[in-house]
């Protein structure tokens, strides 16, 4: 049987971390009883219904809701005009830098609607019925403009602009004139031109890829509450609850502290959870009509209103010595961001060559605007875009090399000292041992049928730390709650309770854990970055340390022996050694019952801004099968390996890596928001807008690498966002070899696979390969 | 002396210098040393980026400590999905 997790260090003797116990929430999701945002329910409450632009792009001229507002069972509306105007100013709140003067028009238009489905107007009323007669009867008056969709056509010369005065930042000097370009950013490394000289075989290829969503199967709802006294709770499905705090109360002109928001239980959130849509509507709404407000979205608003992430137009050129070294990379990236800037084209500049070791790298990328919803995270945001690109041209250089594409891999894999393409140099970071594990996988070595090809791809994620509250009570009969304030969208509850019992040397049915609501736990930045298990979970061994520490303490009291004198072993106290008395071991639960009488109760807590991350390398194995007669791609077999530094508990990580191989399997053969030329979304449904399920594909293999990460108490790396980094990559590859054609477009799906073999039957293509049987 | 890299478009407030030598103890110092090398380069100082202090990554860490000989690179945060 093929070896699963991979420990490439002397294992410590952990009791807990490592196994695989039942999970903590999985009862309450397999019974129905884990209650989502749409599951919370207040007395009174209204629906919040919201209108929505028809136009790609329109100024609107007025907005008139006094018939609507006149219709019985309407209790408030609210448009443009109930938010006040934020000025432009960049704050670290959120995902990653934002500009609340963009946040306020997201969630409202203000001056223009910049895509189709960009909110106008919310209705709050007795019912959905009414609420949905009511927004028929708002009248905007519009003045449609020209849109664009298309990065190209935004960039030029002559567009439709979309943020008048808008000059592009990161040029110098600055341009003189407007345009639909927010920024440009560079990376560079030493001197390209130097570097190609020295290539004895260079590809350089033009690659591209769609708006594609996040796909959370559970849509965005909230129910929002503001009392007369101005006190407001929100009951919201979200990846941070700190910062739909934060927002709420910026666009809203609240005190932070009138605001409690309470994460639900979530389906999924993959990064487009990180920002507001509904959450300031329903609050306002609330605050307007003086009664609760439930609000959720239909999945057609989902697709319309809400981030995708960037589709992109790219080019990306390596050259490499006949030996197999590669000696300089070059790439520009021009990344779609939506109706308002904020692309995540930095990050795809910084990962795109980041798993290799080269001297001479150059990459600029565009942050460009266009009439589509503005994007949101998805999973290592801009990186499995770029990573496509990057590795169909490693793939295709391997070929020409006539190397095997994992030992051209391991021949330039980056490794601990390797001097990042993004600047700095990395500390230990397990690619050259997936590789390795790769290369003696039997999954590489498996023979393939007619019209079948294996592709493979590596791919990189920096993983982040970040403000992190953990706090660790010691109830009076020795069980503990244990409250976090990251939202558990990927099995945070089960590590961190593994965490806290291999520190306190219990088991885990003594803890329960709680993502606490954000007034009763000091700040947590959200759940995103691949950061929560690493974070939270070092603010979890810090407050469990605390504990022991004040357990001894306490026992220290009732021997008379100084705390030093006193350890703590297997969940219970004893004298440290010979001289230090003959006392009987005290469990948790005993001193847990005398804690009140020996100084009051017993907390732990860290509040921590966690430190030393570490970036997670994974590679993708994937065997397809293309049907020459309908130009389906099927996946056939499917192996994720990556190292996770310590995998907390191996079942979710496998899960993480399950899922983003999925995701990408969705984003390489499928999944694209289509647009018709009046600028309308026209596949805004999973009927038309295809996400894997379980038919079309094979059991996603693992193998978990563990290269620990130093930094960390138990090793931990974030794992979360590197395995869809190189599915699209890993299947390009694939297809090429089964077709002898190359892809450079995605998504990969039937009509352009079939294109394509059609046109290289028609002119006789030497490189074509498929057999019809 | 920490050898210090300015990564992406900070360059573009420094006259195109890209490394500096700057005495400095923590971050908060580097920021303050630089702001007034280069006045330009002062207000992206105060958020948005990160700095790898010997390969490790720091946001919003400004006393993190920087050794006499540190290799530091300046460059943009890092978040996620």
């Amino acid at each position: 049987m093929q070896e699963t997790v991979k420990k490439l260090t002397p294992e410590p003797e952990y009791k807990i971390i490592g196994t695989r116990p039942q999970r903590p929430d999985g009862v309450d999701k397999v019974t129905g009883r884990a209650r989502f945002g749409a599951d919370h329910n207040l007395p009174g409450q209204l629906t919040g219904l919201v209108l929505r632009s028809p136009h790609p792009h329109a100024n609107i001229r007025s907005i008139d809701v006094s018939a609507a507002m006149a219709l019985p069972g309407v209790k408030a509306i609210v448009t443009r005009d109930d938010f006040k105007d934020q000025g432009s100013e960049f704050v670290p709140a959120g995902e990653m830098l934002i500009n609340y003067r963009d946040v306020v028009r997201n969630v409202m238009a203000r001056e223009r609607a910049l895509y189709e489905g960009h909110a106008v107007a919310a209705v709050a009323a007795l019912s959905p019925s009414i609420a949905k007669a009511a927004l028929k009867l708002i009248k905007v008056d519009y003045e449609i403009l020209p849109h664009v969709l298309d990065v190209d056509e935004a960039m030029a010369p002559g567009a439709p602009i979309l943020h008048p005065g808008m000059i592009t930042a990161g040029m110098d000097p600055a341009p003189k004139r407007e345009s639909n370009v927010a920024k440009r950013v560079e990376f560079a490394l030493g001197d390209v031109a130097k570097g190609f000289a020295a290539a004895d075989v260079i590809v350089e290829r033009h690659f591209e890829t769609k708006s594609v969503h996040q796909g959370y199967i559970e849509p965005h709802a909230c129910l929002a509450t503001v009392a007369e006294d101005g006190q407001a709770d929100i009951w919201v499905s979200t990846q941070g609850h700190w910062i739909v705090r934060a927002h709420c109360a910026r666009l809203l002109g609240m005190d932070i502290s009138k605001i409690r928001v309470t994460a639900t239980e979530i389906g999924g959130g993959f990064g487009g959870k990180t920002v507001v849509y509904l959450e300031p509507l329903a609050l306002a709404l609330s605050r307007k009509a003086g009664k609760p407000v439930k609000m959720t979205m239909s999945r057609d608003e989902v697709f319309r209103a809400t981030g995708p992430t960037s589709g992109a137009k790219m080019r990306i050129k390596i050259g490499a010595t006949k030996d197999g070294r590669i000696v300089a990379c070059d790439g520009e990236l021009k990344y779609l961001a939506g109706a308002f800037q904020g692309s995540p084209v930095a990050p795809g500049c910084m990962c795109a060559f980041a798993p290799y070791d080269v001297d001479h790298v150059k990459i600029v990328g565009y942050d460009v605007v266009s009439n589509r919803p503005k994007v949101a995270a998805y999973r290592a945001p801009g990186g499995p875009i770029s990573g496509y690109a990057v590795e169909s041209v490693i793939d295709e250089l391997a070929s020409k090399l006539k190397l095997d594409p994992i030992a051209f891999r391991l021949k330039n894999a980056a490794r601990q000292g390797t001097k990042a393409a993004y600047g700095p140099k990395f500390g230990p970071v397990g690619l050259v041992e997936s590789l390795q594990a790769a290369q003696s996988h039997d999954h590489w070595k498996a023979p393939l049928k007619v019209n079948q090809g294996r592709g493979i791809a590596a791919g990189f994620w920096f993983n982040i730390g970040g403000e992190t509250t953990v706090s660790i009570a010691l109830n009076e009969d020795g069980t503990l709650v244990l409250m976090a304030g990251t939202p558990d969208i990927g099995g945070l509850r089960a590590s961190l309770c593994m965490m806290a019992a291999e520190e306190l040397g219990i088991g885990m049915d003594a803890i329960r854990v709680t993502i606490a609501d954000t007034q009763s736990l000091g700040y947590n930045f959200l759940t995103g970055g691949s950061r929560s298990t690493f974070s939270s979970g070092m603010g979890v061994v810090e407050a469990s340390r605390s504990i022991v520490k004040q357990v001894c303490e306490r026992a220290a009291k009732l021997w008379e022996l100084p705390t030093d004198a006193i350890e703590y072993v297997d969940g219970s106290v004893r004298p440290a050694g010979a001289n230090a008395g003959k006392h009987p071991p005290m469990t948790l639960k005993q001193v847990a019952a005398m804690a009140g009488k020996t100084g009051g109760p017993i907390v732990g807590s860290s509040s921590i801004n966690a430190h030393g991350a570490a970036p997670s390398f994974g590679v993708h194995l994937c065997d397809v099968e293309v049907d020459p007669e309908t130009g389906r791609t099927t996946i056939i077999r499917y192996t994720v390996i990556q190292d996770a530094g310590r995998a907390i508990h191996p079942a979710y990580v496998e899960g993480q890596y399950q899922g983003g191989a999925v995701q990408g399997i969705g984003w390489a053969l499928n999944e694209e928001y289509v647009y018709g030329t009046d600028g309308k979304l026209q596949n805004a449904g999973f009927l038309d807008y295809r996400i894997p399920v379980a038919s079309d594909l094979p059991m996603i293999d693992t193998v978990i690498v563990e290269v620990p990460n130093p930094a960390h108490p138990y090793g931990v790396r974030g794992i979360g966002e590197t395995p869809i980094v190189p599915p699209m990559g890993a299947i390009a590859n694939a297809i090429t070899h089964a077709t002898g054609l190359r892809f450079q477009s995605l998504p990969m799906s039937p009509p352009k696979v079939l294109a394509a073999i059609d046109a290289a039957r028609a002119v006789g293509d030497v490189n074509f390969k498929l057999k019809v049987a | 002396m920490a050898q210090v890299t300015l990564i992406g478009n900070l360059r573009q407030f420094t006259g195109g210098e890209t490394v500096l030598s700057v005495d400095a103890k923590n971050v908060r110092q580097l920021f303050a040393k630089l702001g007034a090398l280069h006045p330009a380069l002062a207000p992206h100082l105060e958020q948005g980026l990160a700095v790898a202090i010997d390969g490790q990554i720091y946001q919003d860490a400004l006393f993190q400590e920087i050794g006499p000989d540190a290799d530091v690179h300046i460059l943009p945060q890092i978040a996620g999905g």
